[in-house]
């Protein structure tokens, strides 16, 4: 392998990608709108959660806890009939119904223990669960205060005092926006390499690089290389400007660290991208493919649900994939500052499948070109 | 032949086009201005003149397949810009557009292409089979019925276009370049076909481009054109007795005006000297096979050193094939090839730099520019770096590039990128050149000038050069030429032996003489022409139904079309039946909301009984699970910072005695907050088990006194009491899956057709738009519904989700939804032009709203603004809630009608969307 070459045709790949404005346009938004689209538009897991209330005690009590649950968690909670309660949960307009029966405040006086029905439209998944513990929450202050004005109960003073680490706010949009870097990595690496070597098939111009004294191996690094270093450069700037600037995401570890990570990463996704090219006949082909591929590596690779609420095959499967190893190790750099003593394994195993990934690419490039 | 007279009626005085200042650009570019022709009925009409000239364009405002911008267009008696005339007149119009086997289905079979032409033009099976039959049989193509049109040779797809164009018996037959790239043999047997179908129908009138000028001398009348302007018109004497040239080439050329004429100067290759006997290339019984059939068959030749070697022959006879082995780029099967004797190892970097290539599609990178291309090359061939300059400057003296240095290759006419080309595979001064037909496609003028630099290379710096070129003058000029047939070299030597050898009056005549000698030993004999051919639609045309606005048959034309195409697309068919399953197999789980084993670990620092309680209260949670205990606050540290443990807990010194004692206490925890939604989970359960543990702390420190003013709250999960996420999510995920994919595959179908030019048979035959759009609608339909079953398969088997609805009412909203959302893909393939933005487009357009204002994640009564009204219009919302309704919650049609009423709405607006959308012309 000639460096001189690798140098001189990924010189020639960068040149052909300043002239592709639809990439160039692709690769801006991927790394700046779209992250702070994707920051932004993560839904809180309350946002409005329409909830009616069934009052058949209409105490005081009862008007105090229907007044208690308000924007934005919830939408004003709408006041109907027991009769009315299955239907609209069946018409999907209500996600909670909470039903306070009739004589509610007598009894919770007169410690007979009354209770609340709360109905919860469990197909609302994300609502769900969350909610519920909400509504919870809300119930037993509104009754725990109102009782602390009639009379004293005896309680134990033991306190949960449960901070968040990394995150003490739970902002949503710290994890979209980096999540989104890392979506945007993966799918840019695949794409512009994939697209780079079927562009040069489709101009014909790949056969006429064989010709010269040039190697199978050289032209591939060359394409591996040069996407990769646009991919890496883009990344670096996304994290800098748009995500600690513009996001005012805290970052906490080390960006040199992450980037190494990323060029790991890159050195397999650049592969897998040159690999689906020589699969597929053409661009359209390819960016079937891509929906096909990409879609299960982000969704599985615990960016966007933590990898344990998976089945054990499904976690074990994806350890093949390289994403699940910098979606770990990005998140332990930039979310809890770790440093190098912490993802060495992910920086090992990112090496390793991307040395697999770019032998078997290799073999496949050789084989598309004769 | 007048240009001027009748201009008032067109058809009265038997001509059957009329042009009148038609004029046309294509952006900025202008390609024809203008032009006021009158082309008489019952002739063959030849335009000709080089590429780009806008002969094509020319053609298909003709045709009426591309829209008029300025000036009229008379065509068999009507005003082609109207509508109504156009419907009326396309079933007595054939348009062949340029390119080989451009209106054809490459992986329908030859039958099945026919057939499809058949269908459009309303042809009932028995009607289609007589027809289908005659047509193979005299143009030879019997014995290839089943073979797709992908695996013909250029000259076979050429007469299979033919076939498809004359199945209608059309008055006006207009073919585009119908034999650039086929055989001398092919080119003739084309116009015998052509020759035998006028004399069987004398009305018919014929109007052709081509850049042969050999072939433009038979015609009846010519149009010379240029620069999208009409140059001369006259029979092929007449334009030469005007330029007083002996050839149709030099009249043309004389035609010219004399800027565009440059320094033309008729090539003069000058004798080569017999000094060098030095041999340059040698190919020894050389094979080369691909799986399942050979491409180059035990081929022979010797070049020597200095020679111009051309080598003929139709497009996929493996002239490539023999050139690429040559260069190394394949490996050979059998058989040796030598270069100035060594053995050619495709390996092997030294015999790369003895070799200039150009190989069919010019071999330039478009994004770099003149000069940067010929730097790129100069260091990839290793030159010295002090010499690249001065070669670079050598090169560009040389092939006259010196005022285009700066710019991109693609701004350039044809002529000089190819001298661009040819300077880039010289730039290392090879000894030996291979061009793969350089000059296809380019202009006489510029071909000459090509040409000049051949034979100066030959002659004064003995390079040996090997050429493929369809044109005959061009093999003329060669020192020696082969003409090569379904891998076989027939003949080989000097352009003047074979001719007499043949005893014929031209090359072009030997060279058939060879080739139906070649084609009579083989079995293939029955690729020719029957000696009489029969012409098969002369009886029984039965009526046509004109103006019919929707015809059943030719929706269904389509529509199996359609479905042939994609049973044989591999990736496609793919994506579209496993495509979604795997989809659904991923975001069910990936999308999983349940979060279980959560990891945490304890710093116990009282190490009592009851810390030890309270550990394990939370260990026995299912949703915990215990990690090895904390040491101090820097394993605490470290072990959170690697995202072993999602929670901390810390139980303070003397937890177990001040619990006992009712004091204050408080227990430290962390969550790890990287992700969120996860912290927000843990952080709820923590708090739950906490309380749990509280209350029965309290029950056992102060007995029933605890429970003083408490009350209950009863928690209903309704409709998934598990609280499953898959159970919730597979109902969500199957409609969007089902907008996603149907609706890609529905844009992709009509764009796919857009960027591979087969869309003009839609603009050609009487097709409407309605038929066009239902016809490709429906195997895709099928096709979702299929998939709909599929999944709710998987979804009940595999994922175990409960049916308890009415399924009858699921299947139904489920045949609504998904003709909605190939109508959707039918709408959003109106606005792209190619397939990849198609993609992409449609992969934006239905995923984003699909997955966030359809009640999906959120319920569309918590949405504000423009998503409210998104969710209230986008078809997968009312979806949503027919398959939560029907898979979890038990409902019907009783109360999910209204929801079904809206589907049922979308679908005709779609499909009339869509419809209006469509142009029935290109634009």
């Amino acid at each position: 392998m000639r460096f001189d070459n690798v140098f001189r045709l990924g010189i020639k790949e960068l040149r052909g990608l300043v002239r592709d404005p639809m990439l160039l346009v692709l690769i801006v938004y991927s790394f700046t709108l779209a992250v702070y689209a994707g920051a932004k538009a993560l839904p809180e897991t309350l946002n409005r959660a329409a909830i009616a209330v069934v009052d058949e005690d209409h105490s005081p009590i009862s008007t105090r806890i229907e007044m208690a649950f308000t924007p934005p968690y919830f939408s004003e909670p709408r006041l109907i009939s027991q009769y009315e309660m299955d239907r609209r949960m069946d018409a999907g307009l209500d996600t909670f119904a909470l039903d306070i029966p009739p004589d509610f405040q007598r009894d919770l006086l007169a410690r007979k223990s009354p209770t609340i029905q709360l109905n919860v439209d469990a197909t609302r998944i994300s609502q769900a669960f969350n909610g519920g513990g909400y509504i919870e929450q809300i119930v037993s202050a509104e009754v725990a205060e109102f009782l602390a004005h009639t009379r004293n109960a005896q309680a134990v003073p033991i306190e949960l005092a449960l901070r968040a680490r990394f995150n003490p706010e739970l902002k949503k949009s710290w994890f979209g926006a980096i999540d989104h870097v890392i979506t945007s990595i993966t799918m840019l690496s695949i794409i512009l390499t994939g697209a780079a070597l079927i562009r040069e098939r489709e101009h014909g111009t790949i056969e006429h690089l064989l010709v010269m004294p040039v190697t199978p191996l050289e032209i591939m690094v060359s394409k591996v290389w040069s996407m990769g270093a646009v991919v890496l450069v883009a990344s670096a700037l996304s994290i800098a400007f748009v995500v600690k600037g513009w996001l005012q995401v805290t970052i906490d570890g080390s960006l040199a660290l992450f980037l190494v990570g990323a060029a790991l990463m890159l050195f397999a996704t650049t592969s897998m991208g040159i690999f689906l090219a020589t699969v597929a006949g053409s661009m359209p082909q390819f960016g079937l493919l891509l929906i096909m591929i990409l879609l299960p590596l982000q969704t599985l690779s615990g960016s966007m649900t933590p990898r344990e609420s998976m089945p054990q095959f499904v976690q074990d499967i994806m350890l093949a994939a390289p994403n699940t190893h910098f979606v770990m190790l990005a998140q332990a750099i930039l979310f809890r500052g770790a440093g190098l003593e912490a993802v060495w394994p992910q920086l090992v195993a990112l090496a390793l499948i991307g040395g697999v990934f770019f032998v078997i690419a290799l073999r496949r490039f050789r084989a598309f070109l004769a | 032949m007048s240009t001027t007279a009748a201009a008032e009626a067109p058809a009265a005085d038997g001509s059957v086009v009329h042009l009148e200042g038609v004029g046309l650009s294509y952006g900025k570019a202008r390609a024809l201005e203008s032009i006021t022709l009158d082309l008489p009925a019952g002739c063959m009409v030849g335009l000709i003149g080089p590429d780009g000239v806008g002969k094509s364009s020319l053609l298909s405002l003709i045709a009426g397949a591309r829209a008029i911008q300025d000036g009229r267009i008379h065509v068999l008696g009507g005003d082609m810009a109207s509508s109504r005339h156009r419907r009326n007149v396309c079933p007595d119009i054939a348009y062949m557009p340029q390119g080989l086997g451009k209106n054809l289905y490459p992986t329908l079979s030859v039958f099945e292409n026919i057939d499809f032409f058949g269908r459009l033009f309303g042809h009932d099976k028995l009607e289609r089979d007589r027809r289908i039959a005659g047509l193979l049989r005299d143009t030879g193509l019997t014995p290839f019925a089943d073979r797709p049109a992908a695996k013909l040779s250029g000259g076979m797809k050429q007469k299979v276009g033919l076939c498809c164009a004359l199945i209608h018996d059309p008055e006006l037959l207009i073919l585009d370049e119908p034999t650039t790239g086929v055989d001398p043999l092919s080119r003739r047997q084309f116009w015998e076909l052509i020759a035998s179908i006028r004399a069987s129908r004398p009305g018919m009138s014929v109007i052709v481009s081509t850049a042969y000028m050999e072939e433009a001398a038979q015609f009846d009348v010519l149009i010379a054109m240029n620069a999208g302007r009409v140059l001369a018109t006259g029979t092929p004497a007449e334009l030469r007795r005007q330029t007083g040239a002996d050839t149709l080439d030099e009249a043309f050329i004389r035609l010219l005006p004399e800027a565009d004429r440059g320094n033309h100067a008729d090539v003069v290759i000058p004798p080569r000297s017999e000094d060098h006997e030095e041999i340059a290339i040698e190919a020894d019984h050389l094979t080369r096979r691909f799986s399942g059939f050979v491409a180059v068959d035990d081929v022979s030749f010797r070049i020597r050193k200095g020679e111009i070697f051309g080598f003929l022959g139709s497009n996929g006879c493996g002239k490539t094939t023999t050139m690429k082995m040559l260069t190394g780029l394949l490996p050979v099967s059998e058989g040796t090839a030598r270069l100035f004797g060594n053995t050619i190892d495709a390996g092997d970097m030294s015999v790369r730099r003895r070799i200039g290539y150009m190989s069919q599609g010019f071999s330039l990178y478009s994004e770099l520019t003149v000069a940067q291309n010929l730097d790129l090359h100069a260091r990839l061939f290793e030159l010295p770096a002090e010499t690249i300059g001065p070669r670079i400057s050598e090169m560009v003296a040389r092939f006259d590039l010196a005022d285009v240095v700066d710019s991109l290759p693609d701004a350039l006419p044809l002529g000089l990128r190819q001298r661009l080309s040819l300077a880039v595979a010289m730039i290392h001064a090879p000894d030996i050149l291979i061009l793969d037909e350089p000059t296809s496609g380019v202009d006489p003028v510029a071909r000459d000038q090509f040409w000049q630099i051949l034979a100066e290379l030959s002659r004064k710096d003995n390079v040996t050069i090997f050429v493929s070129t369809h044109f005959m003058n061009e093999a003329e000029r060669c020192d020696r030429v082969s003409l090569m047939h379904a891998g076989k070299v027939l003949t080989s030597d000097t352009p003047a032996a074979i001719v007499a050898a043949r005893g014929t009056a031209t090359l072009e005549q030997a060279f058939i003489a060879c080739l139906e000698e070649a084609i009579a030993g083989t079995a293939d004999a029955a690729i020719q022409p029957a000696p009489a051919p029969a012409v098969p639609t002369e009886t029984a045309s039965p009526p046509r139904k004109r103006g019919m606005r929707f015809n059943l048959t030719r929706m269904l034309a389509y529509s199996r079309r359609e479905a042939l195409e994609l049973r044989r697309d591999p990736i496609r068919a793919t994506l579209a039946i496993l495509g979604s399953v795997l989809l659904l197999f991923v975001l069910g789980y990936g999308i999983s909301m349940d979060v279980e084993n959560l990891t945490f670990a304890v710093l116990d620092r009282d190490d009592s009984a009851i810390s030890r309680d309270y550990s394990l209260q939370i260990a026995g949670s299912r949703y915990f699970t215990q990690k090895s205990p904390i040491i101090d606050y820097a394993d605490l540290d470290r072990r959170m910072r690697a995202g072993e443990i999602g929670l901390a807990i810390e139980l303070p010194p003397g937890f177990g005695r001040d619990v006992s004692r009712g004091r204050h206490v408080e227990i430290g925890a962390w969550v790890d907050g990287a992700n969120p939604t996860r912290a927000e989970t843990l952080r709820s359960y923590a708090q739950a088990i906490h309380a749990t543990w509280l209350a029965q702390k309290g029950r056992e420190l102060y007995g029933e006194a605890a429970i003083a003013g408490s009350y209950q709250l009863q928690l209903r999960y309704r409709y998934n009491p598990d609280v499953i996420s898959v159970v919730a999510m597979a109902p969500g995920i199957i409609p969007l899956l089902l907008v996603m994919i149907p609706a890609v595959l529905a844009a992709l179908a009509v764009v796919r057709e857009k960027e591979l030019g087969s869309i003009v048979n839609f603009y050609v035959t009487p097709v409407t738009r309605l038929e066009f759009l239902l016809g490709t609608q429906l195997p895709y339909v099928v096709l979702a519904f299929g998939n709909f079953l599929l999944l709710v398969g998987f979804a009940l088997v595999v994922f175990r989700v409960p049916f308890t609805g009415s399924f009858p009412t699921y299947a139904l909203a489920a045949l609504l939804y998904v003709t909605a959302t190939t109508g959707m893909g039918l709408v959003i393939s109106a606005f792209m032009n190619s397939q990849i933005a198609a993609l992409f487009g449609t992969v934006l357009v239905t995923l984003i709203p699909a997955i966030q204002y359809s009640g999906l994640i959120d319920p569309v009564s918590s949405l504000q603004g423009a998503g409210a009204l998104i969710g209230r219009l986008y078809p997968t919302t009312y979806f949503v809630t027919i398959s939560r309704g029907t898979f979890s919650k038990g409902l019907a049609f009783d109360t999910l009608h209204n929801d079904l009423l809206a589907l049922a709405i979308m679908v005709p607006i779609l499909v009339i969307a869509g419809a209006m959308l469509l142009k029935k012309q290109a634009r």
